[in-house]
Order: C-alpha cells, then structure tokens, then sequence
C-alpha cells in the first residue's frame, strides 16, 4: 500500500495527520503487517498529556504487545472508541477507520522533525 | 539455525519465518486468525519437521521405556499412539512426548527444544543390550492436516482407510507413493493426521496436498495458530503449562500417570505429590475485559499473589473471549472462582473455568 501523501510519519511507524491546530495519530499500514492480527488496544484517557515520541499506549497483535509512542506533543482530546470492540480495524485501514486518537497539539512546529511520505517508504521497506 | 526440507515452501508462500527449538519455522502465513479458522472449519496443513523423531528397537523397548515414563508403554498394541511423559526424580517434566508402535519399532515423537535434552537422557539410560536408538531429528520431516476436513482431503492421497483409523491409531502406508507413518493424531483439538517421511519426500507431499485442496479451504498454518488451537483445546505446551518443576500432576495430566506400574522415574516423588495434595495447580481462565493475558502476568486472588500466567491468546473459539493458563495455589483452584490478572500494573476480572475451553461438536 502506498503512504497518503497528506501525512507525516516517525520513524517508529505511527502516522500524523495535521488538521490546524490538532492532529489524528495512527500506526502505518507497514506497521499492522508486521504485527499481524491486532487483538486489542490500550490508550491513554481524554485530557492526558502526552510527549512526542514519548510512550502512548500498546498495541497487541495474538502473539506480541507492542509499545506505541506518539509521534508529536499535546492533550488527548478523542480516542478512537470504535477499536475496543473492533481491534481489526487498524489491519483494515490503518489511515482510516483504524485511526488511534486526535490531540491537540502543544507544539505543532515538532512536523519538522518527522518523516514525508517519501522519507518513510524508504524505512519502511527495509 | 536449523530448516526443515520445507524451509523454501515457507518463504515462497509468504511464510513469516521465527526462530523455534532451533529451527527457522513459519510463525504465520495470511494470518493467524485466518489460519485458525481454517483448521476449525475446513483443514490446515502443518509444517512440524522441527520435532524430535527417534525410532526405538529391541525387544527390551517397552520394558525399559515404562521404567523412564508415567504412562504405560508396555500395554501398547501395534498400531497404536499414546502420550507419555519423562519424569525427574522430583516429579518435574522432562519432556511430553507420543509414542507410535509399529510393527518393526517405535517411534517416539519429542519437542523440537527438548530433542538434545532427550537424545542424551535416552541414550544414558539405555540398557546393554535389547534397545537401539536412532535419531531422526531434521532427516525425517513431520506434515499434519488438521481440521473436521482432514480425512476427506487427505484420503486420495494415501493407500490406508482412514476412516477405520481410530483416534490415537497409526499404520504404516504410503503418501503419494512414498513410504510414511500416517497417525491420526495432533495438537489442534480438531479431527486430523499427521504424517511422518522422509525429509527428501516432504516438498512433493506438501505441494501436493495444497495444490489438491487450496480451492477447498485447506491453508498452511504456522506455529501461531497452532498455538491458539492447542491453548483452546487445553492440552499442555511444554516450557510453559509443563517444565521440570511443574508435574504432570500439577498441570492436570493424572489421566496419564500410571501408578500401578512397578517402578518408574519420579514415581516416589508424584505419589507424594498426591498425597500431601497441597500442590499449586494449572488452571483456566476466562478474562471478562478485552486486554488479553500474557505469559508471566501476576495473578490475585482474596488480595494476594496466587501464581502467575503461563500461556494467554485471545480465543476466537471461545467467542472470541481472552483465555489463559495460569499456575495458582490450591486454595485459589476451585471452578468458578473470581480472580485478577494484573496487567501493567491495572488489575482485570478473570474467572477460573474447567479445562479444555474449547471441544470439538461431535
């Protein structure tokens, strides 16, 4: 799958999509391959402040938990409630319904020290 | 690293390659709820060339294998399999393992980890005379079809009646032409065979059965979804529900253990363990919320460490509900009761269930 061109990406597979002040965070269609069948997500509650790059959660597939790490700065203001009972989503669409949480961003000039869509494919095809 | 002669179908089909008891093995193909699926529903096919292969001979076989065992060997007619276990003195396992009886010798099938371990042990404890030993680890290879399918599948292929094969039987025939050991046995809790030949036929039956019945549902499965089944089906993996210091007993596997026979290693130690019966125990769980238990996690009972977990998947034959095992002490073993699994630092609502989680419908 090609990346979208209108997100930024980390070198740790998660995915931006910038939206004015705020921002949607997912993991990359590369990263659900590699993990295989997710079972179960684990987020941080509306109103918490998170670092960017700094430890978000975990991702679980049937064999592994995986550390999820945010790719930029700011206060959860939406999860994606869709995944509790429908973890596979993010198999499905990671760039879409498979979206894992929207932050207000405290930093949002932090884009400058991710990835273009160019950029990544070279990661990830590794 | 080791590979089987399955290695490059492995690869070529996409195969998600692992490193398990000292082989390079497929962990997954399309997917391991996909392979899962499959098995319960239709048939899977199983690459399991990494297990130990010995073939025992002499007339002193089954004499000397029931001295090193708790289940009973001797008792064994031709063409028959039965699950056995090697004890230490202390009780603990050495190893879970099925012996086949055939006309000409035994064959005793180990875990891929333990094959080393147990190579060794055999070959210490042999007698003078009336035993030989061979070892066909990685020669020989192991495919399994498993699946309420299995059967139909596979019939065409081989020159023995599988429906008069019973459950835990075995026979000496041919696959595709070529020699092999047919056995219907497995580690899924589904129906199925597994077939045991040369390393050098193995590429031909593979493709062959996959070639004959991909349109039909059958799908190659890796170790991953073979261990969602086994854990659904309650049968034991060793390293985890079963270890040197966890007993046959411990882990609910007294259906196996001979008593009444003479003398055998760590009889003195499980008839103890018995009697004292204060011996923690592995149990099941049932997780009610949806963050599935892991190998290693605390588990509480009455505010207290009863034990930890020792396998967990999430169970898609068990409405898709989280299912673990886990070792606890005897006060917290009784069906039904509540306990907690910690899981990063948070504790969840588990209930303690009969084992297996999962049976097949007749």
């Amino acid at each position: 799958m090609a990346q979208p061109q209108d997100l930024l990406f980390s070198k740790d597979h998660e995915w931006v999509r910038v939206d004015g002040g705020s921002a949607t965070i997912g993991i990359t269609d590369y990263a659900q391959n590699a993990l295989g069948d997710i079972v179960y997500v684990e987020l941080p509650k509306v109103g918490t402040t998170i670092e960017q790059f700094g430890n978000l959660g975990v991702i679980e597939s049937v064999k592994a938990v995986s550390d999820l790490f945010t790719p930029m700065s700011g206060e959860v203001v939406e999860i994606n409630g869709a995944l509790e009972s429908d973890p596979a989503a993010v198999n499905r669409e990671p760039y879409g319904a498979g979206w894992l949480l929207k932050v207000r961003l405290s930093k949002p000039d932090e884009t400058k020290s991710l990835l273009s869509p160019a950029e990544y494919e070279k990661i990830a095809v590794e | 690293m080791r590979r089987t002669a399955l290695y490059d179908e492995h690869v070529e089909a996409g195969g998600r390659i692992v490193p398990f008891g000292g082989f390079e093995m497929p962990v997954q193909y399309a997917g391991i709820l996909k392979e899962h699926d499959a098995v319960r529903h239709r048939a899977g096919l199983f690459d399991l060339s990494h297990m130990g292969q010995f073939w025992l001979t002499g007339e002193m076989v089954a004499p000397w294998a029931d001295t090193l065992t708790i289940n009973a060997v001797g008792t064994m007619k031709p063409q028959q399999a039965r699950y056995n276990i090697f004890c230490n003195e202390d009780g603990g396992a050495h190893d879970d393992t099925i012996f086949y009886r055939l006309e000409s010798g035994w064959l005793l099938v180990v875990n891929a980890a333990n094959a080393d371990k147990m190579w060794k042990l055999l070959n210490e404890r042999r007698p003078p005379h009336g035993v030989d030993l061979e070892n066909r680890h990685g020669r020989r290879a192991l495919i399994a079809i498993q699946g309420p399918r299995s059967a139909e599948m596979l019939q065409p292929h081989v020159d023995v009646d599988l429906a008069a094969m019973r459950y835990y039987f075995c026979a000496e025939g041919r696959v595709e032409g070529v020699p092999a050991v047919l056995a219907r046995t497995g580690y899924t809790g589904e129906d199925g065979f597994e077939l045991f030949l040369d390393g050098t036929d193995a590429s031909m039956i593979w493709n062959a059965l996959l070639r004959a019945h991909r349109s039909e549902g059958l799908e190659p499965c890796g170790l991953g979804a073979r261990d969602v089944l086994r854990l659904e089906a309650g049968m034991p993996l060793y390293g985890h529900e079963l270890t040197e210091t966890i007993t046959p007993i411990q882990a609910g596997l007294k259906w196996a253990l001979k008593l009444e026979k003479p003398e055998f290693v760590g009889k003195a130690a499980l008839e103890e363990q018995l009697a004292l019966d204060r011996y923690s125990r592995i149990v099941g769980l049932v997780m009610e919320g949806r963050a599935p238990a892991r190998e290693g996690y605390p588990v509480w009972f009455d505010g207290r460490i009863t034990g930890s977990v020792r396998s967990g998947s999430i169970a898609p034959s068990v409405e898709n509900k989280n299912i673990a095992t886990a070792l606890v002490a005897p006060e917290a073993a009784a069906l039904g009761t509540a306990l907690e699994v910690e899981i990063r630092g948070k504790k969840h609502a588990a209930t303690l269930v009969g084992l297996p989680f999962y049976k097949r419908p007749k």
